[in-house]
């Protein structure tokens, strides 16, 4: 049956791992083939196994096998089948197996590729890639085990769950299940954890060759430029992933915002930042040769605070809304976190003479040093962020004393780094390779300075006072424009050549895509920082309580409560709806908006779902907070105007574009660098 | 062992041994992890201690709503029972006439109930007690400083001390006056 | 002029201003004591700011007690509520928090407001009350002065560090100066030669 199947599935798909890594180990030294392939199909032959145990899992989801304690925890027979799916993702157990399924994917892919180039890599990439999956697959299978059942004892009647039958009980079939967690039915929740995971899973391949060019002891680009590819997946997953669960926030959380610095999103959030430096910082490896060690310290970072990140995710170390329930996986998962952390410390320092180069600066004018600078400025808000999230375990152990660490912390440590990086975003790519001299700099800047001086001017008039607001502002503009200046002077280079405007930028963009991808990505940050700006500086809100057919006004908007209505839905929810009609300054109706609560049956939970009228503009948002309950004539409600907020989600789609620009596989560039590893070989022939 | 890298100009010359520099360096980026380690280790293993359960009942001052003072200390002698309760609590409500019910039956046979208000505000908390016609003490749990050296980890949750100050039963959850009493029974001989 | 004349006309001229009314004992006696201390001997305009701090002052007084009659709005409450966090629930802020205990503790706070308790006072109130966490800035008392000075410790730290490598690399072989600029594709031309170089080196 069903659940047989999944859990050998899975048990199966531990053993291979652990085969893998054995074997690899054993014969990585003595470059013994045979075993060596031996690892690698046992290492491809996770994934099949892991697909098979994660469909058994949804087979029983959707059909709705309550006795399976998973299946009563997430899921109820009331949910639309599509959430009985996602509901695969809804609690700790299913998303543990989530997790290796992903891992195990990305894993298998990266074995499948032709190993020519690194064959003395590859047994350490097994190694590593396995232990880690095999960790996940043991806690899947030896703590949180999604497919233990309900067993009542025949003696005292308890009912708990047990993967096989305990002496004296028998299977217990409850009638239902507690369905999902309400916050988690909402389409945003479908996709935010997948990415999530996927951006998390996907940086162990770069990690995995990091670790095996230390430990076979290769100084040489090799892992860099084989993982270049992966790690801007992994990267573009992770942006989305966050992006995504900003949107979320907005529309579901109810409280008129998309990032509250809870300890959970900074988890998500500190890989990125490492990541994005290491990015930045390998294209300085690559065309110069240097930074090796650095690198190496970034990327075992940026993986180290994935795992981290998930660790306090998921052990309830930190205080969290976002937070799982406690378990105990927490210790094991600790014990994980150190031998990584200790065992890639140490294979670094082992290594460390070796990976120095022979690297020399020409002037600190240069794109080198502006990408250093991007470095400091990434681990600058990096560490703010950890520092913060840490912080309350630290005054708890050294005072007793439990704290918060809120947003305005945050806001005022990181905020300065922030609009520095931004600044130095559209100064950067202005800045030539090796020496670049004060005045062609200038001669490059100056058209964008002159033009953000009007801007600035025309966003005081348009009514931005606060001296703040307007610095940001500022370099808000003056990066847009830098950066729009570098497409426009590659376009004009290759229009001379005779092609015209639009099939020049086309074809210059698909020649580099790495470069114009990146300049593509760093519009859709400009674009989203004047989200940010207008969202945070400018936002209004209010709270007041209404009587029928009163009006509250708001930032230009006025809105008028018409009525409340409450029913029952098939879902076993009670709906409070309130309609509300907008109006805007001229007194035209711009609106009709819904705010509701919902009220979950079997869980007992609320959810606040706002109405909100969008434009380019801003956000009208209104959320329902209280109403009379018998007569329906009064209500609550608490409005936000969020100006330019859906700036932040429409430069979040140019950043996505434009990271797929860059990572699309360049037939060019593959070509290119086929050609030199030819000669590589020849000296290095004899070791095979 | 296999070595692919490419001979670079340093390979002739013998590695030189590590600078005081880098060896200080090195020690630093150890110490800063082993500290990380053992703080997250110890945050963890705080965390799955579970409420107090035995040995000596922590000390406490709990200053009522009606302004007096009682140290757990001055009730040795007595058995106390400490009640962690707040207004709203929805189970919390179901045990209060339990409660109070045990605490008249017993209060002549040197039994003393103690309310803690956790995390509670004093118009709701005197609410509370007039709805149950509670009369045993209730104070504030101020700074939440109670029920952290209790490690409660919701309400209710209630604690039998014997005469001696040993915490002698520890139930989560509501509670019932038979409950109570089958607790309570043997420690009063 | 006589003396009683002198004050008969200071009271005609601060006379409008000074309608205390409701205001009560405290509007009335600096009324008083400017009349009483007002010098026509001293120039108009010294007259004039005094008479205009006057009338800030009356109407300071006057507004709040108008004011206070309504009660705190909700706005004034969820001020003071943003600054503080969810005693109960896990990391969630007071102003948005949805459950019926948060909804009790935003009534204590308008409760506060309207005996007239200032925003510091109510948040010293919660933190006897609940302990420090309630705090969305933590304090910057004892070990919590760790928080905000780190960060910036060790960003500059990290500068330093920064700049003594850049020191370092700079000293090092100086290569001579190449072009300023290029074009993208020479860029990419230049990269294929450092790669080619640098694997030979």
């Amino acid at each position: 049956m069903t659940l047989t199947l999944g859990l050998s599935a899975l048990f199966l798909a531990f053993l291979c791992a652990i085969y893998a890594t054995v074997a690899a180990l054993i014969a990585g030294p003595r470059q013994a083939t045979a075993w060596i392939e031996s690892a690698r199909n046992a290492a491809m032959l996770t994934w099949p196994l892991i697909t098979l145990s994660a469909i058994s899992i949804i087979v029983m989801l959707v059909q709705g096998q309550y006795e399976v304690e998973y299946v009563t925890h997430v899921s109820s027979r009331a949910m639309p089948w599509y959430l009985k799916v996602t509901a695969l993702w809804g609690g700790q157990a299913g998303s543990l197996l989530f997790w290796s399924w992903l891992m195990s994917a990305f894993t298998s892919a990266a074995m499948f590729r032709r190993w020519d180039r690194d064959r003395s890599m590859m047994p350490y990439v097994i190694a590593a890639t396995m232990i880690t999956l095999g960790f996940f697959l043991s806690l899947s299978l030896f703590v949180e085990n999604p497919f233990q059942r309900l067993w009542q004892n025949e003696i005292t009647g308890e009912i708990g769950p047990a993967l096989f039958q305990p002496a004296n009980s028998t299977l217990f079939t409850p009638q239902d299940g507690s369905g999902l967690n309400p916050l988690l039915r909402h389409p945003g929740m479908i996709i935010h954890p997948p990415m999530l995971y996927l951006g998390f899973v996907s940086f162990i391949i770069p990690y995995a060759f990091a670790i095996a060019a230390l430990v076979t002891g290769r100084t040489d680009d090799e892992w860099i430029r084989t993982t270049r590819r992966w790690t801007l997946v992994a990267w573009l997953f992770l942006s989305l992933g966050l992006i995504l669960g900003g949107r979320w926030a907005y529309d579901v959380l109810g409280w008129g915002g998309y990032w509250g610095w809870d300890p959970v999103e900074n988890a998500a959030l500190l890989p990125w930042l490492t990541g994005t430096a290491f990015l930045h910082s390998v294209i300085i490896q690559e065309k110069r040769g240097m930074l090796k060690v650095w690198n190496m310290i970034l990327i075992i970072s940026t993986y180290s605070l994935v795992i981290m990140g998930t660790f306090l995710t998921r052990s309830g170390v930190l205080s969290s809304v976002h937070a799982f329930a406690q378990s105990a996986i927490g210790p094991l998962f600790f014990g994980f976190i150190g031998i990584t952390l200790v065992t890639s410390m140490g294979l670094l320092f082992r290594r460390w003479d070796a990976l120095k180069g022979e690297t020399q600066l020409d002037s600190l004018l240069s794109r080198e040093a502006a990408f250093l600078l991007n470095n400091l400025l990434f681990l600058g808000v990096a560490f703010a962020t950890l520092w913060g999230t840490l912080f309350p375990i630290i005054s708890e152990l050294v005072t007793g004393q439990k704290i918060t660490v809120g947003p305005p912390f945050y806001n005022q440590v990181n905020g300065p780094l922030l609009a520095a990086i931004v600044l130095l975003m559209g100064i950067a790519p202005l800045v030539a390779w090796r020496k670049a001299s004060a005045r062609s700099l200038g001669r490059l800047m100056w058209i964008p300075a002159a033009l953000t001086g009007v801007a600035l001017i025309a966003f005081y008039l348009l009514g931005a006072r606060s001296p703040l607001a307007l610095a940001a502002y500022g370099i808000a503009a003056f990066v847009g424009l830098t950066t729009l200046s570098e497409f426009a002077r590659g376009t004009r280079a290759r229009m001379r050549l005779g092609e015209n405007p639009l099939a020049a930028l086309a074809n210059l963009t698909a020649r580099n895509r790495r470069r114009y991808g990146g300049y593509t990505i760093h519009l859709g940050v400009v674009v989203m920082a004047f989200g940010v700006i207008g969202s945070n500086f400018f936002q209004m809100e209010t709270q007041a309580t209404l009587n029928r057919g009163e009006t509250l006004t708001l930032g230009g908007f006025t809105m008028r409560f018409d009525s409340v209505t409450q029913f029952p839905t098939d879902d076993r929810r009670e709906v409070t709806r309130a309609t509300i009609s907008v109006y805007d300054a001229d007194g035209a109706q711009v609106g009709v908006l819904h705010p509701r609560r919902d009220f979950f049956l079997d869980s007992g939970q609320p959810m606040t779902i706002p109405g909100v009228r969008s434009t380019l503009g801003e956000d009208f948002y209104v959320l329902l907070v209280d109403w009379q309950p018998i007569s329906s004539n009064s209500a609550t409600f608490k409005i936000y105007v969020n100006p330019l907020i859906n700036l932040v989600w429409l430069g979040g789609i140019i950043f996505i574009l434009g990271t797929l620009v860059a990572a699309w596989p360049d037939a060019d560039e593959e070509k290119r660098y086929v050609a030199a590893p030819a000669s590589l070989a020849t000296r290095s022939a004899g070791a095979d | 062992m296999t070595n692919e890298t490419l001979p670079s100009p340093q390979a002739a010359v013998p590695e030189p041994t590590v600078s005081l520099q880098r060896r200080l360096g090195q020690i630093a980026a150890w110490a800063i992890l082993f500290a990380l380690l053992v703080m997250i280790a110890v945050q963890l293993y705080r965390r799955t201690l579970g409420q107090v359960s035995s040995g000596s009942a922590p000390g406490f001052t709990l200053t009522t709503f009606d302004g007096q003072e009682i140290s757990l200390e001055s009730l040795r002698g007595q058995v106390v029972v400490v009640n962690f309760w707040a207004s709203w609590c929805k189970p919390c409500e179901k045990e209060a006439p339990e409660l109070e019910a045990f605490y008249r039956a017993y209060k002549d046979r040197g039994v003393v109930v103690l309310g803690v208000d956790y995390v509670d505000t004093e118009t709701e908390a005197r609410a509370y007690l007039k709805k149950f016609g509670i009369t045993y003490p209730n104070g504030p749990d101020l700074g939440t400083r109670i029920s952290q050296s209790f490690r409660i980890k919701g309400v209710p949750e209630t604690f039998v001390i014997d005469r001696n100050g040993q915490l002698v039963k520890t139930i989560i959850g509501e509670t019932t006056q038979d409950k109570l009493a089958v607790i309570v029974e043997p420690l009063l001989k | 002029m006589t003396e009683k004349q002198l004050s008969a006309d200071r009271e005609t001229l601060f006379a409008p201003q000074l309608n205390c009314g409701a205001a009560g004992g405290s509007c009335t006696a600096a009324r008083t004591f400017v009349i009483a201390t007002t010098n026509y001997n001293l120039d108009l305009l010294r007259l004039a700011v005094a008479f205009l701090l006057l009338t800030v002052y009356c109407l300071l007084v006057t507004i709040p007690a108008l004011a206070q009659d309504d009660g705190p709005t909700d706005d004034e409450v969820n001020a003071v509520a943003k600054q503080l966090y969810c005693p109960v629930c896990e990391n969630t802020p007071l102003d948005v928090c949805p459950t019926q205990a948060c909804a009790q503790w935003r009534a204590t706070i308008r409760e506060k407001l309207e005996a007239g308790w200032t925003e510091q006072q109510i948040k010293d109130y919660f933190v006897e009350q609940y302990g420090e966490r309630v705090l969305a800035q933590p304090s910057t008392r004892g070990l919590n002065i760790l928080v905000w000075i780190l960060p910036p410790l060790v960003f500059l730290v990290g500068a330093l560090f920064l700049a003594r490598y850049l020191r370092a690399v700079s000293a090092r072989r100086p290569a001579p100066a190449k072009a300023a600029t290029s074009e993208p594709a020479e860029d990419d031309l230049a990269a294929q030669l450092e790669k080619e170089l640098a694997k030979r080196r």
